[in-house]
C-alpha cells in the first residue's frame, strides 16, 4: 500500500517559498485571527475543546494535553506560569527548531490562547542555548506581537494581560525534562525534581502551579481552537489524535521532516515510500523510532499479539515495516513514538558501535543527581567505548545489560530508563553482534567505513 | 568586572523579566560570555552580588552548563555535533577535518588563536547531518570537503585582518 498524502497543519508553511517569519507575513495569511476569537471566548470552554481533542503532548511523553491542564491547582491563590518546552535536544528530533524559526508567530499564537485559557499572566520560553538565532527570532516576534497588542497588557482590549520571556538554555539536555527545566530557569542546576511533591501543576516554577508544554503541542492548541476539539479529533486515530511530524535522519535516501494523520502512516511506508528507501547498495538493518532512547527496532524481527481494533481484540503478526506510526502500536511492540525522531541504519552499521555512540551521549548528559544513572551510564559508555577502541570480550554483552538493569526505577526522573533502553533493547535484538565482536574486529574495515565512536 | 555599558544595561533589563532574581543567572552568564568571551574567575562573585545570591549558587551553575566556560577560546569557536544521526553520516571526519586543519586539538585553542574545536552533543538539526555550529551559525551537511571550505574560509578572514 502507498503511503498517504501528507497533511501538514503545524508545518503548512515551513519552506513554504516568500513565507517569512515576520508579523506581517503571519498576519496576511490569516495569523492571530484565532486569538481573537479565543479572547472572547469562556477559558473553560477552551480547556474542553483540548481535552476533546485527544491531544497527545509531542515533546516525548505522550501525556494527554488536557488532562494536564486539568491537573492544575487553580485554587492555591498563587499564579499559574506557562513554559515553552523549546529544549528540543533528544538526539534524532528537529522539528521544532523549524517552527521557531520559520514560523514563530503560530507557536506564539497558540501559547498566548494557551495562557488564555489557563489564566496565565506570565509565560516563558526555554529554548536551547545551541539556538541563539532562534531565541533572537523568537524575541523579535514577541516584539512585534507586543506592538500588536497579541501580548502584553490588556490584550486587545479585555483586560486581560500576559507577558511572554524567551529564557536561554546552555547546553544541557536534562532542561528538557520539565522539573529539571523549572530548576534551570529558576537559576539552578537542572537537577530534576523528586515527584510527588514536586508535580508542575501543583508546585512548579517558584512553588506555584506550572503547565509545561513541548513548541508543537502548543501549535497543535492553534489548530484546535480553530476548529474544535471534535473536529481536531477526527483526524489520526483514536486515542492518536492530530498529526504527528516525524523528523527522519541516518541512513535514507530523503532525511527531513514529514507531517502525517497520526497513526496513518507504518514505518516501511515512512521509510521507503516517503524517504525514498535505503541509500544504493545498501539494506536496512535497524531503527530506532522515537529519538534514540526508544528501544531500537531490528529489520526481520516480528512482533505478535492481541491488539483492540474498535471493541474487538485481534490479532496482530508484523514486521517492523507493518508497525503503524503512533504512541500506541510503537509502545505495544515494547518500544514508544516518543518526539518523532526515526533513526535508521542500514547493514553498514555495527551495533556495538552505534551503542557506543549513543552511551557516550548518555553519560555526558546525566546531571549525576542519582547514583545509578550517573555511575551506569558512565560505566556503559566506558565498556562499550573499550569494546571499540580497546579489547572486546564475549562477557561484555552480559556485563553491559547488568550495569543497564540496575538503572531504571532508580533515578528521579526518567533519564534513568531513557539511558538504559538503548543498551537493554541494543543487546536483545543484536547480542550476537556483541558477542562475536572481538572476532569481528580482527576482519580489516573497508577504507570508506564511518566511525561513530 | 570590566562589562561594556551595553552589557550591564542588558543584565539590568533582564533581571525584570523575572519575579526571583535568581533565575536571571543563566542570562546574566550568557551576557557576560558574550561580552569578554568566557567566564573570568571573579564572575561568581559579581554575579552572585548582583542577584544577591552565595558565590557558589553562581560556580556550580557555571560548571554544571557545557556552554559556559572559564578558559577563552580562539577567536572562532567550531562546534561539531558528535551524536548519533551525524555519526552515521561521517561526524567524526568532519571533527578531524577542522582539527586538521587548524592543527588543534578538541577544546584546545590553536596555534594561530584562531579558533577552538569541540565535539559537542546533538544539536537538533538530525536531517541534515552532519552539522557545525561556528559561533552563532549553522551549518548543514558539513562533509569533509565542506569542512575544508569552512576552514578556508575562516583562513582566509583571518588573513585579512
Amino acid at each position: 500500500m502507498p503511503a498517504p498524502a501528507q497533511r501538514r497543519i503545524i508545518f503548512q508553511h515551513i519552506d513554504e517559498p516568500g513565507y517569512t517569519n515576520d508579523i506581517s507575513c503571519y498576519v496576511r495569511h490569516g495569523g492571530y485571527e484565532v486569538l481573537k476569537q479565543a479572547v472572547t471566548r469562556k477559558p473553560e470552554e477552551l480547556i474542553d475543546e483540548v481535552k476533546k481533542s485527544g491531544l497527545r503532548g509531542r515533546g516525548g511523553a505522550g501525556f494527554p494535553c488536557g488532562v494536564k491542564w486539568g491537573l492544575v491547582d487553580r485554587k492555591s491563590g498563587k499564579p499559574i506560569y506557562l513554559i515553552v518546552n523549546a529544549d528540543e535536544s533528544e538526539p534524532g528530533t528537529f522539528k521544532d527548531r523549524y517552527i521557531m524559526h520559520q514560523d514563530p508567530h503560530q507557536l506564539i499564537e497558540g501559547t498566548m490562547i494557551s495562557c488564555f485559557a489557563n489564566n496565565v499572566r506570565q509565560a516563558y520560553i526555554y529554548i536551547r542555548g545551541e539556538m541563539p538565532h532562534g531565541a533572537r527570532i523568537l524575541e523579535k516576534a514577541i516584539a512585534e506581537a507586543r506592538a500588536a497588542n497579541f501580548v502584553g497588557p490588556n490584550i486587545l482590549g479585555t483586560n486581560y494581560s500576559c507577558e511572554i520571556f524567551v529564557h536561554r538554555g546552555a547546553g544541557a539536555y536534562i532542561c528538557g525534562e520539565e522539573t529539571g527545566l523549572i530548576e534551570s530557569l529558576e537559576g539552578k542546576r537542572a537537577n530534576p525534581r523528586i515527584k510527588p511533591p514536586y508535580f508542575p501543576a501543583v508546585l512548579g516554577l517558584y512553588q506555584c502551579p506550572t503547565i509545561v508544554n513541548n513548541v508543537e503541542t502548543l501549535c497543535h492548541v492553534k489548530y484546535i481552537a480553530e476548529h474544535g476539539g471534535a473536529e481536531y479529533a477526527k483526524i489520526g486515530t483514536p486515542g492518536n489524535t492530530g498529526t504527528r511530524i516525524f523528523c527522519v535522519s541516518g541512513h535514507v535516501q530523503r532525511p527531513g521532516y514529514y507531517e502525517f494523520p497520526a497513526g496513518t502512516i507504518t514505518m516501511g511506508q515512512l521509510l521507503n515510500d516517503v524517504c525514498g528507501g535505503p541509500l544504493p547498495g545498501r539494506t536496512f538493518k535497524a531503527v530506532i523510532p522515537g529519538g534514540s532512547s526508544a528501544k531500537i527496532m531490528r529489520f526481520g524481527e516480528r512482533y505478535k499479539g492481541k491488539r483492540k481494533v474498535g471493541t474487538e481484540m485481534v490479532d496482530y503478526d508484523w514486521g517492523v515495516e507493518d508497525v503503524p506510526m503512533d504512541f500506541d502500536s510503537l509502545g505495544m511492540i515494547g518500544t514508544m513514538g516518543g518526539s518523532g525522531g526515526v533513526i535508521v541504519m542500514d547493514d553498514t552499521v555495527n551495533m556495538v558501535e552505534a551503542l557506543a555512540n549513543i552511551n557516550a551521549f548518555y553519560s555526558h548528559e546525566s546531571c549525576g543527581q542519582c547514583t545509578p544513572c550517573r555511575e551506569g551510564s558512565l560505566w556503559m559508555k566506558k565498556i562499550s567505548s573499550r569494546m571499540v577502541h580497546g579489547q572486546a570480550r564475549p562477557e561484555d554483552a552480559a556485563l553491559l545489560k547488568s550495569v543497564a538493569d540496575q538503572i531504571p526505577g532508580r533515578t528521579i526522573c526518567a533519564f534513568g530508563e531513557a539511558c538504559s533502553w538503548p543498551t537493554q533493547s541494543f543487546i536483545a535484538k543484536f547480542g550476537d553482534e556483541f558477542k562475536q565482536y572481538s572476532e569481528t574486529k580482527k576482519t580489516a574495515k573497508p577504507a570508506d567505513a564511518v566511525a561513530l565512536i | 568586572m570590566n562589562l561594556k555599558a551595553e552589557t550591564l544595561s542588558k543584565i539590568d533589563e533582564v533581571i525584570t523579566h523575572y519575579p526571583v532574581k535568581r533565575s536571571a543567572t543563566l542570562p546574566l552568564l550568557h551576557l557576560i560570555q558574550e561580552d569578554i568571551g568566557h567566564l573570568p574567575p571573579e564572575t561568581s562573585e559579581w554575579v552572585a552580588a548582583k542577584l544577591e545570591l552565595e558565590p557558589i549558587n553562581v560556580l556550580e551553575v557555571i560548571t554544571f552548563y557545557p556552554m559556559f566556560r572559564q578558559k577563552p577560546i580562539g577567536r572562532r569557536h567550531i562546534k561539531v555535533c558528535r551524536t548519533l544521526s551525524c555519526a552515521l553520516v561521517g561526524g567524526y571526519k568532519t571533527c578531524a577535518t577542522f582539527e586538521a586543519e587548524f592543527k588543534t586539538h578538541l577544546g584546545e585553542v590553536s596555534p594561530d588563536g584562531e579558533v577552538t574545536v569541540d565535539f559537542v552533543e546533538c544539536l537538533a538539526s538530525c536531517g541534515t547531518a552532519p552539522v557545525v555550529l561556528i559561533d552563532d551559525e549553522l551549518h548543514e551537511k558539513v562533509d569533509a570537503a565542506k569542512a575544508k571550505q569552512l576552514s578556508d574560509q575562516i583562513k582566509a578572514e583571518a588573513k585579512k585582518r
